[in-house]
């Protein structure tokens, strides 16, 4: 099949279960639940095809292998939280608001497909904007006082910052103009080949500020204020798709904008300043792990501290930090939709968001429990899973990188200690006797089976490192810039 | 570009409107009536497109015309009207928990002025044009991006965080015209668009918040901390 017949495969199926779940209205969770079944395999194949970058339908869209790589990541999530949907949004009070949902959900997806692939900067910024409007509304689904609060918080906070990012696009905009003219189009590939003949100083403010524009998206530290609420309150499915999935999507971004930067030579400041933002996250997410009551809190917490990992692996660079750091990106997208499965489904069954009420949980969750246990174990980076090994190639990426020995080191010690603070909790849950007897729905096949799926990749993927991402992790390292 | 071939009389209508543009975004600062903050960007987004039309008569690109129609038209009427039924909705009208006083706030955003004119010489320094034009439109820019962080920052009622958003873009769209007057037409028409878009949110965020929260104002919300 040609590429293009797969991009349109990627936006349409979405786009079609959005209008199937309006129009038709019965069955919407199902026709969802197609909709990702096709976009796993078309991304699959994409990420196949896609070689060298290439533009496509009249320059609109970008195909590059990155941006195959993070759109991999979201079809993978959404397939796994759209299973998941169709048992957890069953137990709802209000069923005839179901469509809406669905069609918001596949809408969502849709929105974080046809980011990555944006082929003008400014075209990238309205598609991470539209993603905020979507999941807004998916936010604010439970219409109680606390979603709400959330989702306020959310709209205002994210926009907010992503207007930063559209300052910085304007300053890059301007600084195009002294190569190649009032106008032209800013597009990613064109980014690179005027960045080292731009003003030098337009290029650095222009880094600076998409870096903390799209930052308050991905949700490092200090702009992740939003995160924690967004991803507590919304339906857990939601919650998968916003930590899984959305984070990577504005990653993406950063990871271009730095990449312009290194082309232009302007050395290892832009990294130091990623690096630091990745510190703080893992500083601040390591904290609030140790201190957390809330059980979908204790998750969101989690993803500020791995989108701190991702970021870490960028900013040491090199080949092993670039890969550790793709490799990151999907280990940490399946790990946290089978952490938010489980989340979800104790959050039901026991009637509260609070770990306080939740014990004895191989009881109150046969079977499923340990399952829950194995993903949490995998995202501490603990062996055999997926994580530690590319948890292993950023701390190697830092050790090796001149001057941030020390970061390397500090990285260890909070990946002990968020080990240590995550595993108590669950050492809690599982074996203090349940404070009152649970009451809510047992998790269906249709939890279980996402969340054993997931757990399944993830030992595949620290068992056994696929040769094939290595080959298109080298090349995409070598777009990059980084010395392979 | 255009801003360095400009004719004085040109240039002086752009200082002017960027200048009244800084000063409205003031007014907006030391108002605490809702219905001024709404009049005040209204006008604001007036300016912006009456400075798009001059832009695109100076260096001749039609499409500013038609950018400047949309921006009069959204930012100028349909935001502020739809603002008002908003208000008209939630019966308040006026700022009730200031965190800091107007006159405090004033003082506040001229300092961020200060600091927005020191930026903008240094990157002007960087680029190596140092005209006044230039300077101003960065000044601005700058300036009513940090007074709508400033206006999120200490106030408190939901529709004042909905124009403190806005007026953060404003910033950037006027900036911009001077600056890069050629950005292609079509991402200044998919903002406009975006920005409706975003504005239909908050008017109906704005309404949930009443009916689930029972206030407007972001005091209410505190139960999601730690």
């Amino acid at each position: 099949m040609g590429t293009h017949a797969l991009i349109l495969l990627l936006l349409g199926a979405p786009l079609l279960a959005v209008l199937w779940s309006l129009l038709v209205r019965r069955l919407a969770g199902w026709a969802n639940l197609l909709a990702a079944l096709v976009c796993l395999p078309a991304s699959i194949l994409l990420l196949i095809g896609a070689g060298r970058p290439r533009q496509f339908f009249d320059r609109l869209l970008y195909l590059d292998r990155l941006g195959a790589w993070v759109m991999l990541c979201t079809a993978a999530v959404y397939l796994l939280s759209s299973l998941f949907a169709l048992d957890c949004m069953r137990h709802g009070e209000d069923t005839r608001r179901l469509p809406h949902f669905y069609a918001l959900f596949a809408l969502f997806a849709w929105t974080m497909f046809a980011a990555p692939m944006a082929n003008m900067i400014g075209v990238y910024w309205i598609g991470i904007e539209l993603t905020t409007l979507v999941s807004t509304f998916l936010v604010g689904y439970e219409r109680s006082a606390e979603s709400m609060e959330a989702a306020w918080k959310y709209i205002i906070i994210v926009s907010g910052g992503i207007s930063i990012a559209l300052l910085g696009t304007v300053l890059l905009y301007w600084g195009g103009t002294f190569v190649l003219g009032p106008t032209y189009t800013l597009d990613w590939s064109t980014l690179d080949a005027i960045a080292p003949r731009m003003p030098a100083v337009l290029l650095q403010v222009g880094f600076l500020l998409s870096l903390v524009g799209y930052g308050v998206k991905v949700g490092l530290a200090p702009m992740h204020t939003w995160l924690p609420d967004a991803h507590s309150e919304a339906p857990a499915p939601v919650s998968a798709m916003l930590s899984g999935a959305l984070l990577n999507c504005a990653m993406l971004g950063i990871v271009r904008f730095l990449a312009a930067t290194d082309t232009a030579g302007h050395g290892a400041w832009p990294h130091r300043v990623l690096i630091a933002l990745g510190a703080a996250s893992l500083v601040v997410g390591a904290l609030f792990i140790l201190r957390q009551r809330g059980v979908k809190r204790l998750m969101a917490y989690s993803s500020v501290e791995h989108m701190g990992v991702v970021a870490l692996g960028f900013g040491f660079g090199g080949a092993l930090g670039v890969f550790g750091a793709l490799y990151h990106m999907l280990n940490h997208s399946l790990n946290k939709t089978a952490l938010f499965i489980g989340a979800g489904s104790a959050v039901r069954r026991f009637g509260s968001h609070d770990m306080q009420c939740m014990g004895d949980l191989p009881a109150a969750m046969p079977g499923f429990a340990w399952l829950w246990l194995a993903a949490a174990v995998a995202i501490t980076g603990a062996p055999p899973f997926g994580l530690f090994r590319s948890e292993l190639s950023v701390l190697m990426a830092g050790w090796q990188r001149p001057g941030t020995r020390w970061v390397a080191v500090l990285f260890l010690l909070l990946l002990i200690v968020i080990f240590a603070g995550l595993l108590d909790h669950f050492r809690a849950m599982f074996t203090r006797p349940a404070p009152a007897a649970p009451a809510g729905p047992l998790p269906g096949v249709l939890s279980g089976l996402p969340l054993a799926l997931a757990v399944a990749a993830l030992l595949l993927f620290g068992l056994w490192w696929p040769p094939l991402f290595t080959h298109w992790f080298g090349q995409i390292a070598h777009a990059l810039g980084a010395a392979v | 570009m255009l801003a360095l071939h400009l004719d004085p009389v040109l240039a002086s209508l752009f200082s002017l409107i960027a200048i009244s543009a800084l000063v409205l975004a003031f007014v907006m600062l030391g108002s605490r009536w809702l219905k001024d903050y709404m009049l005040a960007f209204a006008a604001q987004s007036w300016l912006i497109a009456i400075l798009s039309a001059l832009v695109g008569y100076a260096g001749g690109y039609a499409e500013l015309y038609f950018v400047a129609a949309l921006t009069a038209l959204f930012r100028g009427l349909v935001l502020p009207l739809m603002l008002l039924w908003v208000l008209n909705r939630l019966h308040v009208n006026r700022e009730l928990h200031e965190i800091v006083r107007p006159s405090t706030a004033l003082v506040m955003g001229a300092a961020l002025v200060i600091f927005a004119v020191v930026v903008a010489y240094r990157i002007g320094h960087g680029v190596g044009i140092e005209t006044r034009v230039v300077i101003l439109a960065l000044t601005v820019m700058l300036s009513i991006k940090l007074i709508g962080f400033l206006m999120l920052a200490i106030r408190r009622e939901a529709i004042s965080s909905v124009l403190g958003v806005l007026l953060l873009e404003n910033g950037v769209f006027l900036g911009s015209q001077i600056l890069v007057p050629g950005m292609p037409l079509m991402i200044e028409l998919v903002l406009l668009f975006d920005l409706l878009v975003a504005v239909t949110c908050f008017a109906v965020l704005v309404r949930y918040l009443l009916s689930a929260v029972g206030a407007t104002g972001s005091q209410a919300l505190q139960k999601l901390a730690g």
